[in-house]
């Protein structure tokens, strides 16, 4: 993995890490709409992985309506990707969130009541 | 796309068999992995792509026809290893400037493009190169010599970890713009798991996988819990290997998880922690 990126983590495929990588740039405002994504061959040489495998983590932002192609310029991020993505990620924020956080406190005796006082607190404390 | 066959390949040494039934195809476009332990016959392999070492039986094709002693086709193969092949007194740049009466396509001006950026001076001769630097030197013949199929045999043995991070970003670069096949044996696999699209297998000289990187990976799980119940879950299920600690066990399990116990935790293997276990011994 290229110097300063993300080493991706061992469990999902790479080209899911890819997308949702580009997706976290995305719903940060790193990559604003109309702004151009770098390139495969760019993604590929930085984060030194197959462009192949580049093409098909883009190509799911693609499927998505996330990103656009531009003939000849490459690829930019659609109008309402921020906005989609913070959509699909709500849909989803229970699955990925949520549950793992039930097992954790289940796990550890942490009663539903003592999660909703941890998230009024903010901090936990 | 242009390719190339290795099409049931044997070698038999005297007392051994190096290689035995393998088969599989390269084709331009791709960047492959050539995995497995020491001995599994990865060299042998690669030494057979560049002429230097030829099957019992079998043949490597490229586009049908036998490369064996076929200057036409192995103009177009460039293979570069460990073994001393080129004279240690030559200067790096009288090695560029000869590989052009073979490799018409050598990129000379590229070349010392890569000897900057490697910091690789190319008036020194081989022999003043430290073991590293050698296999730099090597890395760049190869990366320069403009063929379609490259076969880098441990690219990386000697390399630190600055110069193995610049080498990956080079031969994707490179690949980005020649779309030259790249088959690169190494032991570094969690580094290079990114790079090959695909992985070639090896053990004990028979190929055992040639499959897409990420399909490999998740070909297998490894399943952890208390040993009774590790045991009792993968029971009839294909086990690659099996770690104990105490009274815990973890297990490498060919195939989906399904119908897992709440006493079961699932995670994926790594690249390397799957090829250990395919490979097996040794842990």
């Amino acid at each position: 993995m290229g110097a300063n990126y993300p080493s991706f983590n061992d469990t999902e495929p790479l080209y899911i890490q890819i997308a949702q990588w580009l997706e976290d740039k995305i719903v940060t405002g790193q990559l604003a709409a109309d702004e151009q994504i770098p390139s495969t061959t760019e993604l590929s040489q930085t984060l030194r992985i197959n462009p192949a495998t580049i093409r098909k983590g883009v190509n799911i932002l693609v499927d998505k309506g996330l990103v656009y192609k531009k003939r000849g310029m490459g690829m930019y991020v659609a109008e309402n990707a921020n906005q989609n993505v913070r959509d699909d990620r709500r849909v989803k924020f229970y699955d990925d969130y949520i549950r793992p956080l039930i097992t954790e406190a289940q796990r550890l005796g942490i009663s539903p009541d003592d999660i909703i006082e941890m998230l009024k607190g903010g901090d936990g404390k | 796309m242009s390719k190339m066959e290795f099409d049931s390949i044997c070698k038999d040494y005297r007392k051994k068999t190096a290689l035995s039934g393998v088969s599989f195809t390269v084709a331009k476009g791709s960047i492959y992995g050539l995995l497995g332990r020491n001995g599994a016959g990865k060299t042998t392999l690669v030494n057979m792509a560049g002429n230097r070492d030829f099957p019992t039986s079998g043949k490597v094709k490229l586009d049908g026809e036998d490369v064996k002693e076929n200057d036409r086709a192995l103009r177009r193969i460039y293979c570069s290893g460990a073994e001393e092949l080129i004279p240690t007194y030559m200067r790096v740049r009288d090695v560029l400037a000869s590989m052009r009466y073979f490799y018409k396509d050598t990129d000379t001006d590229y070349a010392l493009e890569l000897c900057k950026k490697f910091r690789l001076e190319p008036a020194k001769k081989l022999s003043q190169l430290s073991t590293g630097y050698r296999i730099i030197a090597k890395d760049i013949f190869a990366l320069a010599s403009g063929v379609e199929f490259i076969f880098m045999d441990e690219p990386t043995l000697g390399l630190d970890p600055n110069h193995r991070e610049l080498l990956y970003k080079c031969i994707l670069e490179r690949f980005s713009d020649t779309e030259s096949a790249f088959v690169i044996s190494t032991h570094q696999i969690d580094e290079c798991a990114g790079l090959f699209e695909r992985c070639l297998i090896l053990k004990e000289g028979r190929l055992i996988a040639d499959e897409d990187s990420d399909k490999l990976r998740r070909s297998a799980y490894i399943a952890e819990g208390k040993t009774a119940d590790v045991d009792a879950f993968t029971s009839g299920k294909e086990v690659l290997n099996r770690t104990t600690v105490g009274t815990l066990c973890s297990a490498c399990v060919k195939g989906e998880p399904a119908g897992v116990p709440d006493s079961i935790e699932i995670s994926r293997p790594t690249l390397q922690q799957l090829l250990i276990a395919l490979t097996g011994g040794g842990v």
